[in-house]
């Protein structure tokens, strides 16, 4: 417990420091970020006793003195390999949880305006919403981020061009927290697609603490790409909340390919009748790597539809943690709920803790979940190499299926052929 | 002679199937294998084939000269050895045309031969799907997957066709097909009759070989070939079942 107690004090110390920076920010904010570090310290970092955290123990992060990344002005070269080709996307550099205008994209799509969020929360302080969960990383997140950025969509813009938020982690030496934040604010019939990649320069010790609102508006469309590709040393925990209202639609595709923890929590919330949400994702972990996905899906109006794809491929001693949580309030009748959660096991030794979660209120409705471990199947290979394919291909072959049909919801061509080229690579370094 | 199996025994999972099966098969010919279920003609089958789920406890089997119980699954497909499954297996997320591209361009590979173009392939394909009337939706869909038993065993002989074997072994091809598609996948072999190249068709009904006249007409029974003749045989089998073969050969141990 004093062990706990001190490690706490490192953060106490860096609050202290920030709090006297003009970054920190006035009024509202300094409110908010008080508070939220004051939650933090009181709950500390969640244990494996937590029912939530049973399979993820992130005392590492807890033991680790993290100081806060530092500013960093990278080589426009090393943030080359992470960008998408030329014209596919609009992109929004953020630089340790700073947004980088000289590595941006200029101005702003059509019917889109980009904020920094401390601007923002000026004027409607509301919309960091902190206690939208008050987790303790999310708690840690306020407390500690730098600019966060506001992605804000105008009522009945269509906006053709993707926008692609690039989360970059610049550090040296000294293990470091990059607290990225992020605002999508769809307005009413509006369609927006977000791309966030976060990646990294260096394979120094490093957490990453992100959270990611996203505000769907009356009959929006926002469709969410999370690519996450960052280096085996870093931790990755990441909240993503999206409130959507009457006949919006929320779509999100997340995808997991590095890190050596990764946590993402998604909370879906249909706030509107008629709402609609897609959560898929992919995570392919190898080596000793744990790949945490908790997922709530909250119905609390009548009409909704939810989609929930995952689908892991685990080699080494990776570790999966799925847990997918429906909640059907007692005024969501008609819900139409569907969640699939698939593991290919690529070795002996990795493992996954599945665990669908249903809580149902309502009397009329439909829900159905379906989970599948499983090596790759013995008479699918025999039939590829029947056909004279050799065992690598033929292997490699079904593996690319497996992976396939998730990623085919990924609308955009350059990222959904990106990832796939990224997953193929992840998984021909293995034997 | 393309195909030479000598006193044959093959186990799986501790249990003798095939006990002592000699077969030889020379190019140019079709020859059918009949026998009543569990005879071991599936077993025989996917042991030429390799499927790993079988034990060859002795016996040998040659093919154009060379140790084929010494080749990978895969090894055999490209020395043009192809089995068309008894039943397919559904693979989602796999093209149906990618699949057979790759699998054409490892045989051509092993030969060493250029991978042939998209171009050429296509035009590869589209000859070959007529000649089974596969229309175009089936070439695109994942492989197998939603296609009904009669389409699935379409789908075995169209692959056949593209990849050209010079061994081919048709495992109960025949079985839930309606009197159409047995016609079409039946005229899909017979145009691949070739003076090179030996077909090897296992059925447990005669009627598959009113549409493939077969050469050689063998009898499988509990594990060994009890009788071989011509064409006839098959229809003797059809009039009198295999009870009257059973009963003449039980305990004496005879090879036909």
């Amino acid at each position: 417990m004093t062990q706990v107690a001190e490690r706490l004090e490192t953060w106490v110390a860096a609050f202290e420091a920030f709090g006297r920076e003009p970054g920190f920010g006035a009024d509202g904010l300094r409110g908010a970020r008080t508070a939220a570090f004051e939650r933090f310290l009181q709950r500390g970092f969640p244990t494996t006793r937590d029912e939530e955290w049973r399979f993820t123990n992130v005392a590492p992060i807890a033991a680790s003195a993290f100081a806060r990344a530092a500013a960093a002005v990278p080589e426009p070269s090393a943030l080359a390999p992470f960008r998408l080709p030329d014209g596919a996307a609009h992109e929004l550099v953020i630089v340790n949880g700073r947004l980088a205008p000289q590595l941006s994209s200029a101005g702003a799509p059509a019917g889109v305006a980009i904020r920094s969020l401390k601007d923002d929360l000026a004027r409607t302080p509301d919309d960091l919403r902190p206690d939208e969960p008050s987790t303790p990383f999310v708690d840690l997140n306020t407390a500690f981020f730098e600019d966060g950025v506001v992605i804000d969509v105008t009522p009945g813009a269509v906006v053709s061009t993707p926008i692609h938020v690039l989360h970059v982690t610049a550090v040296e030496g000294a293990p470091a927290m990059v607290a990225p934040r992020l605002v999508i604010r769809a307005g009413e019939q509006s369609q927006v697609t977000v791309i966030e990649s976060y990646v990294s320069l260096t394979d120094a010790e490093s957490f990453t603490n992100a959270v990611t609102q996203a505000l769907v508006g009356p009959a929006a469309v926002v469709d969410h790409v999370k690519l996450q590709r960052e280096p085996s040393r870093t931790f990755h925990l990441a909240t993503i909340v999206a409130t959507t209202a009457r006949a919006g639609v929320f779509r999100s595709h997340a995808i997991t390919l590095g890190g050596r923890l990764v946590r993402n929590d998604f909370l879906s919330r249909l706030a509107g009748e008629g709402a609609e949400c897609t959560l898929n994702g992919l995570y392919v972990a190898d080596g000793e790597t744990l790949v945490d996905t908790h997922t709530t899906i909250d119905h609390t109006e009548p009409h909704c539809p939810s989609h929930e794809v995952y689908k892991g491929i685990l080699s080494g001693t990776a570790k999966a943690v799925f847990n997918g949580k429906i909640i059907v309030r007692q005024k969501a009748q008609k819900t139409d709920a569907k969640q699939t959660n698939k593991a290919l096991l690529l070795s002996d030794h990795a493992q996954i803790n599945s665990k669908p979660q249903l809580e149902i209120f309502a009397d009329d409705v439909r829900c159905t979940h379906g989970a599948t471990v499983g090596q790759l199947d013995a008479d699918q290979l025999f039939y590829l190499r029947a056909r004279g394919l050799d065992p690598v291909t033929a292997r490699n072959m079904l593996i690319h299926a497996f992976a396939g049909d998730v990623l085919a919801g990924v609308r955009v061509d350059a990222v959904r052929e990106l990832t796939l080229r990224l997953v193929d690579e992840k998984l021909s370094i293995r034997p | 002679m393309l195909l030479t199996i000598r006193d044959l025994r093959v186990t799986a999972e501790d249990k003798e199937i095939l006990k002592g099966l000699d077969l030889e098969v020379d190019a140019g010919q079709v020859h059918a294998i009949m026998g009543p279920n569990g005879s071991g003609k599936s077993t025989l089958a996917r042991v030429i084939a390799g499927h790993p789920g079988y034990e060859v406890t002795a016996g040998s089997i040659t093919y154009d000269g060379k140790d084929l119980l010494e080749m990978d699954p895969e090894v055999r497909a490209c020395e043009g050895v192809f089995m068309a499954f008894q039943y397919p297996v559904e693979i989602p997320g796999i093209n149906n045309s990618y699949f057979l591209k790759a699998a054409l361009n490892a045989h051509r590979k092993h030969r060493g031969e250029p991978d042939l173009d998209a171009v050429e392939f296509m035009a590869l394909v589209q000859d070959r799907a007529k000649l089974l009337q596969m229309d175009k939706a089936m070439l695109g869909r994942a492989v197998n997957e939603g296609f009904s038993g009669g389409e699935k065993k379409r789908n075995e002989i169209y692959q056949m066709a593209v990849l050209e074997p010079r061994l081919a072994v048709l495992d109960e091809t025949d079985s839930g097909l309606d009197i159409d598609a047995l016609k079409i996948v039946a005229n899909g072999v017979n145009a691949l009759r070739s003076p090179d190249r030996a077909i090897v068709v296992v059925t447990h009904y005669q009627r598959l070989l009113n549409y493939i006249v077969p050469d050689v007409v063998h009898v499988l029974t509990d594990g060994r070939i009890v009788r071989s003749g011509g064409k006839e045989l098959a229809h003797e089998l059809e009039a009198k079942g295999y009870g009257w073969l059973e009963a003449e050969t039980a305990g004496a141990g005879a090879r036909g």
